[in-house]
């Protein structure tokens, strides 16, 4: 941009010459800063523009999980049914299975429909009893079997609505999509808004959703992520108790302890090699270890956390050596320069100084462990379960699920109801994610210690 | 101090779990395999689980081979009991299995599932005949007698009775189970209907194997997309492309029959009644294979498989047929067979 040539030969005897200004490229160097900012500006943007995209797409799926259709009435449970034996012995009453108990529901909600004089004309009394969840009759037995005293009593009944009538309530079904679908026609969705009318149906929180278990693909409505946020909870407890006390023995030996030669250097290039692997990898370990060889239970959350603590280990030593690294060296020398042992200066004076470091460190490789998912896809945990893992310890041993396994497993499911359940479990798993990282930041502005 | 003594009882804890953790008997039933079964499975353990005193089984995807060599690694609690198949259990599988001790692995035929032609809702309406895939998606057709590189660009180029659309079809991976139901029941009968395997026979040498071979090779330039995803992603890639056609399971397509279009393939429309009857060809029987040596060891097995083919669930009014399994006519057969303790195959022939 200069106009002057930087070599220009001063005119000569030029008295009344101007001193030449010798040009430094001011104009062009300003020039390059400003396009530098608006590139950092454009850069910035972006990514808060993809990430308010991702928001926006995933609370605006999501959030409908989290509501629920309902339908509520009342049941005359018919003893004469349920209970052919008639000594209301639970084991004898179980011989009636949901299907029996379905059929007594179909039945009770066309009698409620009647008594609450909600019209069901051009609604065979199959499509009537299509209104309700596959789940109930399940809900019902277990109530039943739970309490045969109710037997012969009618209770009030309150039960999932199908899954296309809820779609229905939340504007994912239209009249005419139903025309078009072979699960659920426009007259029952007329027959819902009827019933909506006169109080049976209505939308309300879902609990079910957070504590419930996974569903089959017939019943998308009372499909919860209970089950795996319980299993990404052992998990993350287990990794915790196996990761940190082996991560922060190892970087206490290797950072302060032992000497500096060429096998302390050969693990430190290897563990920075370890947290660099891909984690499918470690999967491949666990299940070849943990499995084929220890012999441990497949799908159980133990052999999950053993490998996601391997997995993060090598994060856990990076963090901590850094933590340990950056306490300064005259702490050091003024707890030996008053006598205390080595292992004294360690834990009396360096370890709790590295602590806030530690910690943030731990927490964000827990929160690594957390997301993942190819894992623990060969080491069986990428399944559908149903059965609530016991307490722990022994609910260890159980087969889990777990919160980024649910998600992969809702987005592959046929039934667009499914859609919704995936994002609303990627919302929770968000929120998951959000407090861990608050912790972490919280740890570290409150403990940290600038020098 | 604290730390270390912290450190100390946590490994002492966690050494304490491992030794007691084989000592712990496994008592819900584990499957894996074909993503296609999954579902079925699912329906199948959830209500097993409600109605039966035993815990709801585990059931795992994966896909069919890799389900059969699960089942395959052995016998013992940390093994599975069940692999689901899409495609029926190879030679290999079984040499595999007697190789690793399991010695006796029963078949049940569970149902027949079809595979469709589906393209958006607010599209033309196909009419398909084997032919017209072939045409449209092979590598090399017939043209005046001769082979010759594929270069339809229209599906009236493949068939004039066909709308005018470029040809886009997204066909299941070379992984999945559908692919192979795909390659036989659709390509390898349009290559015999063109007179292209013949063409291959001669070219060949009269090898079957290879005229078969070359009778799958697809085009490359585009025109056909590998989907190595599930039926969701394909769906996904429909919704963006409304000109293209999508290759699904019935089941799938009978849960979104209000976003997608069926076509018909030789005059039938896909439907649970014309694939038991047998007319629309495009259609292949499901399996599960059971470990027999399992059976009595691990609680509710025996009553799961009894379950699973009873016609509450696998009959023509059951929840699997409502969710898309095409009933098998031979039910009683199989229920049969398993209620009387079930046979172990033999080799294949």
């Amino acid at each position: 941009m200069s106009e002057i040539p930087a070599t220009t030969p001063l005119a000569a005897g030029g008295a009344t010459a101007r001193p030449q200004r010798r040009d430094i490229g001011i104009k062009r160097r300003y020039a390059a800063e400003a396009r530098f900012r608006a590139y950092g500006m454009a850069a910035v943007g972006v990514a808060v523009l993809a990430l308010v995209f991702l928001l926006v797409s995933i609370l605006a799926n999501g959030l409908g999980a989290f509501r629920q259709t309902f339908v509520t009435f009342d049941v005359t449970l018919d003893a004469a049914v349920l209970d052919k034996v008639g000594n209301r012995d639970p084991e004898e009453m179980k011989k009636v299975t949901t299907i029996g108990y379905g059929n007594l529901l179909k039945a009770a909600l066309g009698t409620a429909l009647d008594a609450a004089g909600v019209s069901t004309d051009g609604v065979s009394a199959k499509d009537v009893g299509g209104l309700l969840s596959k789940e109930a009759p399940a809900q019902l037995r277990n109530r039943v079997l739970a309490d045969p005293g109710l037997l012969g009593t009618t209770i009030s009944f309150r039960t999932y609505a199908n899954g296309r009538i809820d779609g229905y309530f939340k504007g994912r079904v239209t009249m005419q999509s139903a025309a078009l679908d072979s699960n659920v026609s426009p007259q029952q969705l007329e027959l819902a808004d009827r019933m909506r009318e006169a109080g049976m149906i209505g939308v309300g929180f879902n609990t079910g959703f957070l504590f419930g278990p996974d569903a089959s693909e017939l019943r998308p409505e009372a499909a919860g992520l209970g089950i795996a946020i319980l299993g990404s909870a052992y998990m993350m407890i287990l990794v915790l108790l196996l990761s940190l006390p082996f991560g922060v023995a190892a970087s206490i030996y290797l950072e302060e302890f032992a000497p500096q030669n060429r096998f302390t250097d050969l693990i430190e290039v290897n563990i920075n090699n370890l947290a660099a692997v891909p984690s499918i990898v470690f999967g491949l370990l666990g299940l070849a270890i943990f499995i084929n060889f220890m012999g441990l239970p497949q799908s159980a959350s133990v052999v999950g956390a053993l490998v996601l603590a391997l997995m993060t280990l090598p994060t856990i030593i990076i963090a901590t050596r850094a933590a340990l690294k950056s306490v300064p060296p005259s702490i050091r020398e003024a707890a030996l320069g008053v006598g205390a042992s080595r292992m004294q200066t360690v834990f009396h004076h360096v370890l709790p100084l590295a602590m806030p470091g530690i910690l943030t460190g731990t927490i964000i490789g827990l929160a690594r462990a957390l997301g993942e998912t190819a894992p623990l896809l060969l080491i069986g945990m990428v399944a559908f379960v149903r059965d609530f893992p016991a307490g722990p310890p022994e609910g260890f041993f159980d087969p889990a699920s777990a919160l980024p396994v649910q998600i992969y497993n809702w987005t592959q499911r046929a039934d667009p109801a499914f859609v919704e359940r995936a994002s609303g479990a990627i919302i929770v798993l968000l929120v998951f994610l959000f407090f861990m990282n608050l912790a972490a930041i919280v740890l570290r502005r409150r403990f940290e210690r600038r020098w | 101090m604290k730390t270390t003594s912290i450190s100390a009882i946590a490994a002492i804890a966690i050494t304490g779990a491992f030794v007691a953790a084989p000592a712990m008997a496994r008592d819900e039933i584990q499957i894996k395999g074909s993503s296609t079964v999954l579902p079925y499975a699912t329906i199948v353990a959830e209500a097993f689980g409600e109605n039966f005193d035993f815990p709801t089984p585990v059931v795992q995807g994966g896909g069919s081979g890799a389900g059969r060599k699960a089942l395959c690694e052995g016998v013992g609690e940390n093994t599975i009991d069940i692999a689901n198949s899409s495609s029926r259990i190879k030679q290999s599988d079984i040499d595999n299995c007697k190789a690793n001790g399991v010695e006796q692995v029963m078949e049940v035929r569970i149902g027949y599932d079809g595979i469709v032609f589906a393209s958006d809702i607010n599209g033309a309406q196909f009419a398909f005949i084997p032919a017209d895939w072939y045409n449209a998606l092979a590598a090399k057709v017939m043209k005046d007698g001769k082979l010759v590189d594929n270069a339809a660009k229209s599906w009236t180029d493949v068939n004039a009775d066909l709308p005018d659309q470029a040809i886009l079809a997204f066909i299941p991976g070379t992984k999945h189970g559908t692919r192979e139901v795909f390659d036989e029941k659709v390509l390898e009968a349009g290559c015999e209907a063109t007179g292209a395997f013949e063409a291959y026979m001669a070219a060949n040498g009269g090898d079957k194997k290879a005229a078969g071979k070359s009778c799958i090779a697809l085009r490359t330039d585009g025109a056909s997309v590998d989907i190595d995803g599930d039926y969701t992603e394909t769906l996904a890639r429909l919704d963006a492309n409304k000109n293209a056609i999508g290759v699904f399971g019935l089941s799938f397509y009978e849960n979104n029959t209000d976003k997608l279009r069926v076509a018909t393939m030789s005059g039938i429309t896909p439907s649970t009644e014309t694939i038991a009857k047998g007319e629309y060809p495009v259609s292949r029987p499901l399996y599960f294979y059971v470990k027999m040596a399992h059976i009595g060891v691990i609680p509710g097995l025996q009553e799961y498989i009894d379950f699973f083919v009873s016609d509450d669930m696998a009959g023509p009014a059951g929840p699997l047929a409502a969710y898309g399994l095409v009933s098998d006519p031979e039910l009683k057969k199989t229920q049969e067979m398993v209620a009387n303790g079930g046979t172990a195959m033999g080799p294949l022939n």
